[in-house]
């Protein structure tokens, strides 16, 4: 199988403090895939180097075919249109609505219509489950879970071959997370996304992912799918996955 | 309840104790100071009375571990004496957790060198990153001027509106107050003289080539560089400005050059209207307080102000103009994850914007005179 991101050898520092030190992992086209690990690990940071946001102090990383560590602008440019990133909270623009957040990407780096543009982004409110009567609406006048939906309509405007999810169901209430995990699914097999996210939400682990990194310590302590994660003699993997049966 | 008290009971063998009621942080340390001030030195063991405790929170369970070590390392039998689970239970709970317990190191403190040092260092990286700014800044404009298609016309416009056409109001009222004191104070002193007419000399060359200029920029730097900052810092703060990066938005092309273009090309056009309303306020003062009626005080003007000093006034306007945005839009990126930095940031803002603009008009001051303009 083909990987869409591969990671060689990465390490991070700030000032004197290692985050990271020899990480290697890869991420398979078509897959769920989790970064895990106890907060403070640097999951975070290990995706914003994905989507080139941080610098790396050493290895390689290559996503959609391209090496990060020498990439020049307008390959980064292009590369940028080929994944969509939802971050944490959202972070959609709080100067425009809903409707011009998602119309954004569209109007910038496509010549369609308005009259097309109009019904795209009517077709992403729908799949993410918004209303339609809520693009008209500003970030600051919507509820958590709603902003969510919206930024990851955003992310998906382009019809990107890669997403990127920074704890997708933190902060929503376990109904919403579900809802979320299911629609994760449900646009994986629609759109044949590959999904990086970084999570905590155990319910949500096991439901949605297919393979899952766990970094702790600076290091990957395991990659692969999750039926093994047991075997694995680490003090978080066994306090993280102890409430779950086999 | 029992009200909680503490006191020594010397039995023939041993010096018990006596714990009743509550031992909890609010009465711990009026215990701690009367057993700090006996001396143990007589005794031989120590039993620590529990038995009328009813309630122990883990400050106290703290406390009398420490005294039981305090006494092991004095060589001295320590007993306890309680039937209470809830006590039992809470002091084995401080024991386990002690033998865990990693005391936090205490942050090392720098010398005074060192403080210099590392100071010294950081202001360093500072003037480096805000050089990487200003060449990434160049890099952009450059990408404007080469490619007609690159120019954002809606960000400019918008900006032009929001940040110059707003402020026109404002400007003009402090620039016509501006003119109206400068010539009331002048009046005074050249109508000693009877030189009432140079008022249109003194007015003319210090608004148009000085004042004007100066006081539209630190209106600017204060209406409209504060809002930059805070803006940038915001989005930042919110992620905004990363999820623009990611999407493959260029906050340069987007944010930062049409802000700085805007303010460029409308500063020139606000130090004009700031000339014309402090000329405006002088005449008014020449009018009612010296009787130099409005043709006088034209025709003198058009007579001695040379078109140079209204050139020269302009002509600044871009370069401070410049400097605002830079700086502002520097100041919001460097906006940190919290609340506080923005306040801080803004204030940085304005102040080195305002600093920056009265070293640049310095420096065309010698510059001009030097060249004979």
């Amino acid at each position: 199988m083909q990987n869409v991101i591969e990671v060689r050898g990465l390490k991070t520092q700030f000032d004197e403090r290692i985050i990271h030190e020899n990480i290697s992992l890869s991420v398979p086209k078509g897959s769920i895939y989790g970064l895990l690990g106890p907060s403070g690990c640097g999951k975070t940071t290990l995706l914003k180097e994905m989507v080139m946001l941080q610098e790396f102090h050493g290895g390689a990383i290559e996503v959609l075919g391209k090496k990060l560590q020498d990439i020049g602008y307008d390959d980064a440019m292009s590369l940028r249109r080929e994944w969509g990133v939802l971050f944490q909270a959202g972070a959609l623009f709080s100067s425009l609505n809903i409707r011009d957040n998602i119309a954004l990407p569209l109007v910038e780096y496509s010549d369609l219509s308005e009259a097309m543009i109009s019904e795209i982004v009517a077709f992403k409110i729908n799949i993410v489950g918004l209303k339609a009567s809520d693009a008209y609406l500003y970030p600051s006048q919507i509820s958590g879970g709603m902003k969510k939906k919206a930024a990851l309509a955003r992310a998906l405007a382009m019809d990107p071959k890669l997403l990127f999810l920074d704890e997708p169901t933190s902060g929503l209430d376990p109904i919403s997370a579900r809802d979320f995990d299911a629609l994760i699914l449900k646009l994986r097999d629609l759109l044949g996304l590959t999904i990086v996210m970084v999570s905590h939400d155990l319910r949500s682990i096991y439901d949605t992912l297919d393979y899952a990194a766990v970094l702790d310590e600076k290091k990957v302590v395991y990659e692969g799918n999750l039926d093994n994660i047991f075997g694995v003699e680490n003090h978080f993997i066994k306090t993280f996955f102890s409430g779950v049966q086999r | 309840m029992n009200a909680s008290s503490f006191r020594f009971i010397d039995t023939k063998d041993a010096l018990s104790l006596k714990f009743t009621g509550e031992l909890t942080l609010y009465n711990l340390t009026s215990y701690q100071k009367q057993i700090e001030r006996t001396s143990f030195s007589k005794e031989k063991k120590i039993i620590l009375d529990l038995s009328e405790l009813e309630f122990l929170d883990t400050a106290g369970a703290l406390f009398l571990n420490h005294l039981q070590n305090h006494f092991h390392a004095k060589e001295l039998s320590v007993e306890i004496q309680s039937q209470h689970q809830s006590v039992l239970a809470m002091l084995q709970l401080t024991q386990k957790q002690e033998n865990k317990i990693v005391t936090i190191p205490k942050k090392k403190k720098r010398s005074m060198v060192e403080k210099l040092g590392v100071g010294g260092y950081k202001s360093y990286l500072r003037f480096l990153s805000f050089l990487a700014f200003m060449g990434e800044l160049f890099m952009h404009k450059l990408h404007y001027l080469f490619s007609y298609k690159n120019i954002r016309f809606k960000e400019i416009a918008f900006e032009i509106n929001e940040s110059a056409l707003k402020a026109l109001g404002i400007i003009a009222l402090t620039s016509f107050l501006i003119g109206v004191v400068i010539a009331y104070q002048s009046s005074v002193q050249l109508k000693l003289y009877g030189a009432n007419i140079f008022i249109v000399d003194m007015l003319g060359l210090s608004i148009l080539r000085e004042l004007s200029p100066l006081i539209t920029a630190i209106v600017i730097a204060g209406r409209s560089g504060s809002a930059f900052t805070a803006q940038i810092g915001a989005m930042k703060i919110t992620q905004e400005l990363e999820a623009m990066q990611t999407m493959g938005f260029d906050p340069y092309r987007f944010l930062v050059v049409p802000k700085i273009i805007a303010l460029m090309i409308t500063m020139p056009i606000m130090i004009f209207v700031s000339d014309i309303m402090a000329i405006i306020g002088g005449m008014v003062v020449a009018n009612l307080d010296m009787s130099i009626t409005v043709e006088m005080f034209l025709e003198r003007f058009s007579e001695v102000i040379a078109i140079k000093h209204f050139l020269v006034g302009i002509f600044k306007g871009p370069f401070f103009a410049f400097l605002i945005a830079s700086i502002a839009i520097y100041r919001g990126m460097l906006v940190k994850d919290d609340t506080q930095s923005i306040g801080f940031n803004t204030t940085k803002s304005v102040v080195e914007s305002i600093f920056a603009v009265i070293i640049c008009d310095a420096v065309f001051s010698i510059a001009f005179t030097n060249l004979g303009i």
